[in-house]
């Protein structure tokens, strides 16, 4: 993407003013979305973005700046600003040698998507947009989107790292509204996989819409959500963002460091029932959260976070395993080079157990099923933390009954994690999930499988 | 500095036959300055810039964007949104904006005195924040992080149907994210303050704000679930009005994703409320001269004395609606089309203080802050449920904090169910302006 020689003369340049570590991430991204709408082929977008971010670092402080000028001169600017932001008191000229490591892929890409010609593209939207619309007439509209992005990327740094990774995504949306006596409902399903054109060999558009419309059809008889304290069961595969949400974010070593995580100064301690077993993988062929190396240039890896309800790892990223001498986990991540890197999940997942998902389910009097779990938010130094429900039910006399409107479940992360009591063997990848944090958004993956939490409260309106 | 009108001319040069091109052009600077314990944790520059392009070709829309004004890039985003109009299935009311003969209104958007702000004022300032939180309360134990950031945006739409307008804005703000601690637990809370100018920032009020926000939460319970009396603040009713403000989009009316559809003309609210999307009123974030396609802002009113009023339009649906646009066209950036979305509703206070309507009320919760609303409303049935923490009212006084807990309605009934509003009409970073509400009969779930 660069020259080495330039790269090298740029690193300089960031480390004039005594930057004890520098770093230069180039980006090339491009994109492209299809958007079917209310019938009709809306519209068409490609968009390309390329540009560096350079950072110096001095002691705690990090100076940053970006620039879509990636000539010799643009990039000298921008290290110069970077580099004045985080100056100190030295000075003087330090090159940097360059060591390049060549990068494993996670898989093959078998069909780049910019190969593929866009008629291909709005035909898949027209497939969803006539099979959601054959679930039934009580489905009045259909947005379908489909969305590819290749983001090539480069880092170099002053400790002599020069490495570069090419990802390539591809997702598939469908939502809709069903309209009925009650009035309107919505309904949405996603497929989206590290990986190119070739999604549509392993997953049917066709499959995507009905899936989005018989959500909303069912909702057209739900009753209003129960208020209240009650079990939930959560189905496999619907429900990672429990996760994500109740501990996730809490065990990002950034917030643990500045006292803004209720799980500081608890590694090695019984955090969560013994059924848990949870894993942030960014490794995971194929999925959402996946890619070769973290936006700091460290191979991404497989962190078992807690281990049968004990807390063994936080994540990390470069200046966070820096000051405590420890290996990066390859959680460092960034939405672009316009922004700075910080710790984030990749694929964040809790294992499988041994019951029977039907036996959990009928051991259970009086609560609530989620086979599907929207987005969710956490106060990391509190714990509470809420998430959304998009298809719930009545779970009666340990039957699943009837379908219960939209609401959110509110819980406290630690108290959740321990009052897990039984989890099933059909463990499942969720939904692509895009997590922000710090006004950054990056793709994640999340799953589960089967389980069951004691009590949460529900957000419902009904007595 | 390369001028905007420039990069959008070399875009409209490209035309080709009687396509319409639209060239939306967008630069920002932004320093951004992070302290954390008395020292700079992060500072950062930086330049963004780009354009967006959308061609318009027998009643077919293509878009394509570049993050750079490098012209080989500029003229390749020409190319691929003409390739992709070539894909998109005709419309009959597609098209660009037109000059519609409304002027912009005179907002001053603008504060020279912002971009002579040296970097050490700015630091200065951050730590100077990050200090009040810190010594406002004992009880605060640590600040999680303490921002000053500011932008310059500049802006220019050109067409080749005769728009051709620009507008820039200045901004800054400080905000702090606090910790509070009693032993027991701890607890979060933030204060800001936002300005045009970096005079108008008030690192006072901001550290106060922090302080008090998190402390007033220690001890916190949850509360049994019951149907109760809410009091909104001003923060919390911005968000929600926010909500209600994007069901009145014409886009979501006519693509049939309106709750209010064909309801314009009737009571859908308590006679109590008015609503007016203003964003020529220089005091609301929102506030700008003209729209993403370049058309005047104006003033639409949306709901009057309860009674639904409009929606806000966009050059589309102006078009299929057979009516015009508001000039409320918003997009997200270059790097997407215009929606029609509100960006600066202003509800019409009420006559009464947020005291005393705290003092009229003998059983409720005064909610401070709401999360997860983005999970946990849907805009299309109106079910609204939300994670939410405040503090109890009891006979008239507020009394001890209450914590993981939700409030649930839906946007039909809570428009309804307003019950009060208060006279603190008071501005904030979000698409609404806000104020207390008080609304009745709201179930709150708990214990």
């Amino acid at each position: 993407m660069l020259d080495e020689a330039v790269i090298q003369r740029t690193l300089g340049a960031a480390l004039r003013t005594g930057g004890e570590f520098a770093e230069v991430f180039v980006e090339d991204k491009r994109s492209s979305s299809a958007m079917l709408d209310d019938g009709r082929v809306e519209e068409l977008s490609s968009g390309h973005d390329r540009g560096a971010g350079i950072r110096v670092v001095v002691g705690d402080t990090t100076g940053f700046a970006h620039t879509a000028d990636l000539s010799e001169g643009g990039l000298r600017s921008a290290a110069e600003a970077a580099a004045a932001a985080a100056r100190s008191g030295g000075g003087g000229v330090k090159t940097v040698e360059l060591t390049r490591r060549e990068t494993t892929p996670l898989g093959p890409i078998a069909v780049m998507p910019q190969t593929v010609g866009k008629g291909k593209k709005v035909e898949l939207l027209r497939r969803a947009d006539e099979a959601a619309r054959a679930e039934g007439g009580s489905i009045k509209q259909v947005r379908a989107r489909y969305g590819d992005s290749r983001r090539q990327i480069l880092v170099a740094n002053s400790d002599g790292l020069l490495t570069g990774d090419d990802q390539v995504r591809t997702l598939f949306v469908v939502s809709t509204v069903a309209f009925g006596d009650t009035g309107m409902q919505t309904g949405y399903e996603s497929v989206g996989r590290t990986i190119g054109f070739e999604l549509f060999e392993k997953h049917e558009v066709e499959d995507i819409a009905r899936e989005s419309a018989r959500r909303a059809i069912t909702k057209l008889d739900a009753r209003p959500a129960p208020s209240g304290t009650l079990p939930v069961v959560i189905g496999p595969g619907g429900g990672g963002v429990l996760f994500h949400e109740a501990c996730g974010h809490g065990l990002e070593k950034d917030l643990i460091d500045k006292g803004a995580s209720v799980f500081k100064g608890r590694m090695g301690e019984q955090v969560a029932s013994p059924l848990v077993t949870l894993v942030d993988d960014g490794t995971m062929v194929e999925e959402w959260g996946a890619y070769a190396i973290d936006d700091e240039g460290s191979p991404a890896q497989r962190n078992v976070l807690i281990q049968d309800g004990v807390l063994t790892d936080y994540m990390w990223d470069f200046l966070r395993s820096r000051k405590d001498g420890r290996p990066q986990s390859g959680n460092g991540r960034r939405q672009s080079y316009q922004h700075l890197p910080m710790v984030r999940m990749t694929n964040t997942y809790m294992v499988g157990g041994k019951s029977e998902p039907d036996d959990i389910i009928a051991s259970t009097d009086h609560g609530v099923y989620v086979s599907s779990l929207g987005g969710g938010q956490v106060n990391t130094a509190t714990g509470d933390f809420v998430f959304g429900m998009t298809e719930a039910y009545l779970i009666e006399n340990g039957e699943i009954t009837e379908p219960i409107r939209e609401g959110n479940l509110i819980g406290n992360g630690p108290k959740v994690l321990t009052d897990i009591d039984a989890v099933g063997h059909d463990f499942a990848m969720g939904h692509p999930g895009m997590c922000g944090k710090d006004g950054q958004g990056v793709p994640v993956g999340d799953g589960v499988p089967t389980l069951r939490v004691k009590a949460l409260t529900i957000g419902g309106t009904a007595a | 500095m390369t001028d905007l009108f420039e990069v959008a001319d070399l875009v409209l040069a490209g035309t080709e036959g009687d396509e319409q091109v639209e060239a939306y052009v967008a630069r920002s600077r932004d320093a951004q300055v992070r302290v954390y314990e008395g020292e700079v944790e992060q500072l950062s520059t930086a330049e963004t810039l780009g354009v967006g392009v959308r061609v318009v070709r027998d009643g077919r829309q293509g878009f394509a964007y570049c993050g750079t004004f490098e012209p080989g890039a500029v003229r390749e985003a020409l190319v691929e949104a003409r390739d992709n109009a070539a894909f998109a299935e005709h419309d009959e009311w597609a098209g660009l904006a037109e000059p519609d003969g409304v002027e912009p209104p005179e907002v001053d958007l603008w504060r020279s005195d912002l971009l002579e702000v040296p970097t050490e004022r700015k630091v200065a300032l951050a730590v100077e924040l990050e200090h009040a939180i810190r010594s406002a309360d004992p009880r605060i134990t640590g600040v999680e992080s303490c921002d000053y950031a500011d932008a310059t945006g500049e802006l220019a739409v050109a067409t080749t149907t005769g728009i051709r307008r620009n507008t820039r804005s200045t901004n800054c703000q400080l905000v702090g994210y606090s910790l509070a601690d009693d032993g027991e637990a701890s607890q979060t809370g933030f204060g800001f303050s936002l300005g045009r100018s970096f005079d108008d920032l008030d690192v006072e009020q901001a550290g106060r704000d922090a302080a008090e926000r998190a402390t007033r939460m220690l001890g916190a319970v949850k509360p049994q679930s019951a149907k109760l009396t809410v009091v909104l603040d001003p923060w919390v009713t911005a968000q929600v009005v926010g909500i209600v403000a994007g069901t009145l989009s014409a886009e979501e009316v006519v693509k049939g994703r309106s709750l209010f559809a064909e309801r314009v003309g009737e009571q859908v609210g308590t006679p109590l409320l008015t609503l007016v999307e203003d964003p020529t009123d220089g005091r609301t974030w929102g506030a700008s001269e003209i729209d993403d396609e370049g058309l005047a802002s104006r003033r639409v009113p949306l709901i009057d004395a309860g009674v639904l009023a409009g929606f806000v339009h966009s050059t589309w649906t102006g078009r299929r609606t057979g009516t015009a646009s508001t000039g409320s066209a918003v997009r997200g950036g270059f790097k997407s089309t215009p929606g029609a979305s509100c960006r600066a509703v202003v509800p019409t206070p009420g006559q009464a203080s947020p005291d005393d309507l705290i003092a009229g009320i003998d059983e409720g919760v005064l909610i401070q802050e709401v999360f997860g609303l983005h999970s946990g409303v849907n805009p299309v049935s109106g079910d609204l449920s939300t994670g939410a923490q405040g503090l109890r009212i009891r006979g008239g006084a507020v009394a001890e904090p209450l914590r993981e807990f939700t409030i649930a309605s839906t946007i039909q009934r809570l428009l309804i169910d307003i019950a009060a509003l208060g006279n603190d009409l008071t501005w904030l970073p979000m698409s609404a302006a806000g104020i207390t509400l008080v609304i009745d009969d709201v179930a709150i779930s708990g214990q």
